[in-house]
């Protein structure tokens, strides 16, 4: 460990990323305070059992929801195990066509993240390019992305990713927008997130870009792309990891969102928030466990990702407490 | 101050001008209007007599100024779906939206601002922490699944109110349909315009209690108290007045978002209204309509910015010393 703590912490601090060997990580600022805000610590949790029950859902899901053999319209509205009527097979009882609302909880979920963590990714390789290109080139470059950021900025997230879904619903037609959805989907939620990635990039690029390491390595013609990308994109990583995390909810809540609204993810293969939409027509007849659960799930997803992105950003910036 | 207003007009316009374009370019280039109005078995010269009539033909920088000429009338063309006048389907649906949001945003106001106060003050109390607890989960779940948990709660279970439609609404001279004049109407109003305001309630909760905290901290605050001032006039008639600058640009600001969250809350309790109108043109790539609400609302945006930015500086004279500076 040759290094000195003054430096560590400032590493920390300044929200770098974490540094690559798990020995000086546990003895990070960053280790030391996530241990010791029991909110993290279980929000961390959760996110890690919901994350990892959805990534092997086929292995522990109880039954294949998709798969036509398996469901039996004989199954259909079950209520809860442990209800009157309930079915020991079905724990929390099953849907419309019969399916397991359980399973299609696991296999929903697998959606909404992967949506979720394709979008943010997205967004975020999107607002680095620009905001790089905004901090580092100026010049009319910087005033067109900023002004389009700008006006974008005026309308909120749901209302951008709504237009972009219609027009690429036009484009795609009825037939092959089934196939492309997902691709539809991550392009209008990452579209509306990255403003917020290109402008805080942008910010410390413009801070970075007069250090002496850039002068320098401009002294010894490096390219632009080069300088941009090897040595000022590594020290403006640190917010914009903070900013996905908290934008990983949201892209989540947005995906769930559009589904919910009937432009997301079909009910063939459905995301949580299309399940939350399928149990809402049989929230008037009794039947509250196909929305209801669906929607628990979601809701726990999205706050314990929040608390999580919350507290990163206060531990990497105590100046924002 | 009128400089600063006329720089400022002139930004709007300039945004109103981008979303005008974007816009157009969807109206002209998203599908083929002309095989979005006519049936498939519409002949050829049929077809073209139609592309004549309706100025496709032309070139795209005066299709794009009759465009702007005809929206600043009020003239989006014929929706593909209803084939009836896009601006007689937005208009009728207005009345629905513009209620919703006002009454959602002024239930924010209300509730969020003693909200505010009380957790600023008694800051450690255990009522606080709720509030806090609260606002927090306002902020983490989204607006539809607050709505169905509240329709769950309050109409299927309990069945104190209605969970659809508007109830009876009152017709204003033919212009204008209001749903606040009936029981029924005033009774469906309470669960959407609960859930369309929770979130900016929690906003202004969160933001007067920050603003709070800071003023309280303040040396003129710790001098009204030295003067023997009851905690009442220094409370509300010192602290919260002061915190109310950022108070105004929030709600303002909020506006236009309410607004635009309509869509999501006026789907899950069927309220007739601008959102729901908007949602099945996307459904059904109605580009007429979604060019409309584009536009409406980007309008919208721009009034409501444009207004409190001129309301900021005549509520915070720093600003305007700044502005006379810089400029």
């Amino acid at each position: 460990m040759g290094h000195v703590t003054g430096e560590q912490a400032k590493a920390a601090t300044e929200a770098v990323l974490p540094p690559s060997r798990t020995a000086s990580f546990l003895d990070s600022d960053l280790w030391y305070s996530f241990t010791r805000s029991p909110l993290a610590v279980v929000s961390a949790m959760v996110v890690a059992v919901l994350v990892l029950a959805a990534l092997f859902a086929p292995l522990i899901a109880p039954h294949n929801p998709f798969d036509p053999a398996q469901i039996s319209i004989l199954d259909s509205f079950l209520p809860p195990a442990w209800m009157e009527g309930g079915d020991p097979r079905f724990l929390l009882g099953t849907d419309d066509q019969g399916r397991d609302v359980l399973s299609t909880i696991l296999f929903g979920m697998r959606i909404s993240l992967a949506v979720g963590f394709a979008s943010v990714v997205f967004a975020m390789v999107l607002g680095i390019t620009l905001g790089l290109m905004a901090g580092y080139l100026r010049g009319w470059v910087d005033t067109a992305i900023m002004r389009i950021a700008d006006v974008q900025l005026t309308f909120p997230a749901i209302l951008i990713a709504l237009l972009v879904n219609g027009v690429a619903r036009a484009w795609a037609g009825p037939q092959s927008y089934d196939k492309a959805v997902f691709f539809v989907l991550v392009l209008s939620i990452g579209l509306s997130f990255w403003v917020q990635y290109g402008r805080t990039v942008r910010g410390s690029v413009l801070v970075e870009a007069n250090k002496e390491y850039v002068l320098a390595a401009r002294l010894i013609g490096l390219s632009s792309r080069t300088i941009m990308v090897k040595h000022v994109l590594p020290n403006v990583l640190g917010p914009v990891l903070v900013i996905a995390t908290i934008n990983l909810a949201l892209a989540i809540i947005t995906e769930a969102t559009l589904s919910f609204l009937g432009v997301g993810v079909p009910p063939t293969q459905p995301s949580l928030g299309t399940l939350i939409r399928i149990g809402n027509d049989f929230l008037f007849s009794g039947e509250w466990w196909i929305t209801i659960f669906p929607g628990i799930t979601l809701a726990v997803l999205a706050l314990s990702v929040n608390l999580l992105g919350d507290w990163l950003r206060d531990a990497l910036n105590p100046k924002l407490r | 101050m009128i400089a600063f207003a006329i720089k400022r007009f002139v930004q709007a316009l300039g945004v109103m001008l981008v979303v005008a374009l974007i816009s157009f370019l969807m109206f002209r280039f998203v599908g083929d209007p002309v095989n979005q109005l006519v049936g498939v078995d519409t002949s050829p010269e049929d077809r073209a007599a139609l592309r004549e009539a309706l100025g496709l033909n032309d070139p795209v920088l005066l299709q794009f100024g009759r465009f702007i000429l005809k929206a600043a009338q009020f003239d989006f063309g014929i929706s593909y779906q209803f084939k009836q006048p896009v601006a007689s389907l937005i208009a009728s649906r207005l009345p629905a939206t513009l209620e919703l949001s006002l009454v959602s945003a002024f239930f924010a106001l209300a509730v969020g601002i003693p909200m505010g106060v009380y957790t600023g003050l008694y800051r450690n109390t255990w009522l606080a922490r709720a509030f806090l607890a609260v606002s927090l989960s306002g902020v983490s779940l989204p607006t539809f699944l607050i709505g169905i948990l509240l329709i769950f709660l309050v109409s299927v279970n309990l069945g104190w109110l209605p969970s659809f439609g508007r109830g009876a609404v009152v017709d204003l001279g033919g212009v204008w349909t209001t749903g606040l004049l009936t029981k029924s109407g005033l009774l469906s109003l309470i669960l959407p315009a609960i859930t369309l305001g929770l979130f900016q309630m929690t906003l202004i909760m969160r933001l007067v209690r920050g603003e709070m905290l800071e003023v309280l901290r303040t040396d003129y605050i710790k001098f009204a108290r030295a003067r023997g001032l009851s905690r009442r006039a220094i409370n509300f008639g010192h602290a919260l007045k002061n915190t109310l600058v950022p108070v105004i640009t929030i709600t303002g600001l909020q506006l236009g978002s309410i607004i635009a969250f309509a869509i999501i809350t006026e789907t899950v309790f069927q309220w007739p209204g601008m959102g729901l109108l908007f949602l099945q043109a996307v459904q059904n790539v109605d580009i007429p309509i979604m060019a409309a609400y584009l536009l409406l609302i980007a309008f919208l945006f721009v009034l409501i910015n444009f207004i409190v930015d001129l309301l900021y500086v005549a509520v915070d004279p720093r600003i305007r010393l700044d502005v006379r500076s810089a400029g």
